[in-house]
């Protein structure tokens, strides 16, 4: 059955895909935004320590489900398994409306000056892909503004002298410290650092018709109990649906792009909620899947005219695969640190983003959420047992005595570190699923020694009797990070898009999420990624002016 | 008869626990028809009241589980029904790995057949040494239900272990499940 054909059709409504179908519907296009997942509630989501988006033995509590999404995990040495979502090595981001945003820990960062120009400011390393993002940090900082005022970011940047020209203060004032922060914030100053209030997506004051956060255990990896997050789910995509030019469908599992003459696209094949195969044609495709289902979606989109997938005539779909390298320390204490005041993350230095002696890049350095008990049995330092009494005694005497700090490392794209498809593996709907390979640049692994180093001294001078480095593994990583896939630049034999997310010789096909992002700072990129979206749709909305609704 | 008492130690376990009354009548219908079994049949094996384990594999996973945290000041695995939560999750999450738990308790109570007993029969501190000197499939099995044992015990009760939240009380965590809300007070919609 032919569905009406509509302006835009937007696959995925999580960060940017949220954000775009808000901006072209309120410009009067009509859109369909397409969510593989559901549009949960927080009372459909329990606050389970054991199923949530962060630790997910007994699965996710915002999807994809088991049943139906393996992917393919390659290890260092070349040994491929299948994973499931709620298994590590998937690089899980989520799949329901509001995606990440849903149930993330809501850190609302800008990136530095630097980090849109690493290339330049580093030279590129050997063996890397290192490059200089197609925009400036003064492009994208009218589009941050819009996402802190339109989503809504508390917190307090005013005291970090690192942070990049900003015209207008955060919207909110910080949520109330915790006793993390009142041990950490001076011990930092005796180190000559710069603490200051952690921006998040959060609401600290009634903001948009939502209450503040309640300052409770169960954050990251929850959905939020009050509606104090500040996610797509409840900020832009309900602004798009009043509009009455959005419609969502949800349990839409988009299978391939659709392709015309020439290099245009003409819609998206989908799997509705019954699996009935559906094809709902647009003047515009925009992907926002998240950099590995993007990227999976254009190489499954294989054709006569595009035998590699679509945007890949230069090879590049899938590659550079990145997240962040987190690496941080641990310190115990001996008084309590444990306050139950959530979020628990509440203050950063931004001190080690750049200027690292022989380091490329750096990370921003925060005060870890709350652990939740379970969360805290690998914290155990190097020889403790890992069963028996000994390990018992170590949860009673420290869990409530313990600091974690940790940090995003930037990590150096390489082009082994990719997406492919899978030969073999198939999903639900038969289709080939998401290979995962490479590994990471010598570099990243050394800075995140160094960032390890730093967060242990932050400790050590906040009056920690024991500390010891939290160190990342040396694989591909992604996770709810997970960008870079679908580079932009300005020459299309090395990027995917242009810099306003169009897709290189398809001109009405765009990319809108962290896929685009050439590199990903030192922070978490979900700000980047809203704004990034804003200013991409406002193109979008430029050149369809006239052929809406 | 050791088999039957066996049984309903078991069931007042398991009724202790904080489980809704429909899973509790389940239990108890389970259990009693085990019991039942237990005492028509004159041989064969008894009937068990897990969902997957049997009554063996039971006993020897609460052991094994009970090595992994035992009872000191607080309880230890075994009383908080980490056995329960195991269970649980190899008929739902978990179903993938029943052969590797069929197995390997089957391989653990082999390794202490050397020393004469089955694994739950040995001494405490024979069956720590016995767990120290695992190696292969044995140790790969043994690091699986560590981690299984360490989310039954310190995860939500909700799944069937840490009973009574044994263990957030032994951290100090407050059980109330959303704290926060007693200190909140909900600003009107729209403020």
């Amino acid at each position: 059955m032919a569905l009406k054909h509509v302006n835009v059709v937007i696959v995925g409504a999580g960060a940017g895909g949220g954000v775009a179908a808000k901006e072209l519907a309120t410009a009067g296009l009509s859109v369909v935004l397409l969510e593989r997942g559901r549009w949960y509630t927080a009372a459909d989501c329990r606050k389970d320590d054991l199923r949530n988006q962060r630790t997910s033995p007994l699965g996710n509590n915002s999807g994809p489900d088991d049943d139906r999404n393996p992917r393919v995990a390659v290890d260092l040495n070349g040994g491929d398994r299948v994973v499931l979502p709620s298994e590590g090595g998937y690089s899980n981001n989520a799949a329901c409306v509001g995606g990440g945003t849903f149930t993330y820990g809501a850190q609302a960062w800008r990136f530095h000056e630097k980090d849109f120009r690493m290339a330049t400011t580093y030279g590129a390393p050997e063996g890397s892909t290192l490059a200089d993002w197609p925009l400036s940090y003064s492009d994208l900082e009218p589009y941050y503004e819009k996402a802190e005022y339109e989503i809504g970011v508390s917190g307090d940047v005013s005291a970090d002298p690192f942070h990049a020209p900003r015209r207008k203060p955060l919207p909110m004032p910080p949520v109330p410290q915790n006793r993390e922060y009142g041990i950490l914030k001076p011990a930092a100053q005796k180190l000559g650092l710069h603490p200051f209030d952690l921006p998040m997506l959060r609401n600290s004051v009634p903001y948009n018709g939502r209450p503040p956060c309640m300052q409770c255990r169960w954050c990251v990896g929850f959905a939020c109990e009050v509606n104090a997050k500040c996610g797509t789910q409840n900020t832009v995509i309900p602004t798009a649906l009043a509009t009455g030019n959005c419609e969502l469908r949800t349990d839409s599992m988009a299978r391939q792009i659709l392709t015309g003459a020439g290099g245009r696209v003409t819609g998206v094949a989908y799997h509705d909620a019954a699996n009935r195969l559906r094809e709902q044609t647009a003047d515009v495709v925009i992907v926002s899947s998240s950099a590995i289902e993007s990227a999976r979606l254009l190489l499954n989109s294989r054709s006569k005219l595009h035998p590699a997938g679509l945007g890949n005539h230069s090879d590049q779909v899938g590659r550079n695969l990145q997240g962040h390298s987190y690496s941080g320390a641990w310190g115990l204490f001996d008084f309590d640190t444990y306050d139950d005041i959530g979020p628990g993350a509440s203050i950063a230095i931004s001190d080690y983003n750049h200027g690292n002696a022989g380091l490329v890049g750096g990370a921003m350095l925060a005060n870890e959420f709350i652990r939740l008990p379970y969360q805290f049995i690998g914290a155990a330092p190097p020889g403790t047992p890992a069963w028996g009494l000994a390990h018992k005694q170590f949860m009673r005497q420290w869990y409530r005595r313990s600091i974690a700090i940790q940090g995003p490392t930037q990590e150096i794209p390489i082009a082994a570190s990719r997406v492919s498809l899978d030969p073999k593996v198939k999903d639900f709907w038969g289709l080939p699923v998401a290979r995962l390979s490479g590994g990471k640049h010598p570099k990243t692994n050394e800075t995140a020694g160094v960032m390890a180093e730093k967060a242990e001294a932050w400790l050590k001078a906040a009056g920690a009797i024991r500390t010891w480095k939290k160190l990342p593994g040396k694989g591909t990583s992604g996770g709810q990070h997970q960008a870079g896939t679908c580079r932009m630049g300005n020459d299309p034999a090395t990027s995917v898009t242009d810099q306003n997310c169009r897709v290189h010789h398809h001109d009405n096909l765009y990319v809108i999420d962290g896929s685009v992002h050439v590199t990903n700072g030192g922070f978490n990129p979900v700000l980047t990624i809203m704004a990034i979206a804003y200013r991409a749709a406002e193109r979008i909305a430029q050149s369809q002016k006239g052929r809406g609704v | 008869m050791v088999e039957i008492r066996n049984e309903w130690r078991y069931v007042r376990f398991l009724s202790h626990q904080s489980i809704n009354s429909i899973r509790r009548r389940k239990f108890l219908r389970l259990a009693g028809a085990a019991t039942a079994g237990g005492a028509l049949v004159s041989c064969g094996r008894t009937k068990s009241p897990w969902r997957f384990l049997t009554a063996a594999e039971g006993r020897t996973l609460a052991a094994l589980c009970e090595q992994i945290i035992p009872t000191d000041q607080t309880p230890g695995a075994a009383w908080a029904g980490v056995v329960n939560f195991i269970d649980r999750q190899l008929v739902g999450p978990y179903r993938r790995q029943q052969a590797l738990y069929r197995t390997g308790l089957a391989e653990l109570d082999r390794a202490a057949a050397n020393l004469g007993k089955l694994f739950a029969d040995l001494d405490a501190p024979r069956q720590t040494a016995l767990l120290q000197s695992l190696d292969g499939a044995l140790k790969r099995f043994f690091t699986t239900v560590i981690t299984h044992t360490m989310q039954g015990y310190y995860g939500d009760p909700r799944h069937g272990g840490n009973r009574d939240a044994v263990s957030w009380r032994m951290l100090g965590v407050p059980v109330v499940p959303v704290r926060g809300r007693n200190r909140y007070e909900f600003p009107k919609q729209g403020a």
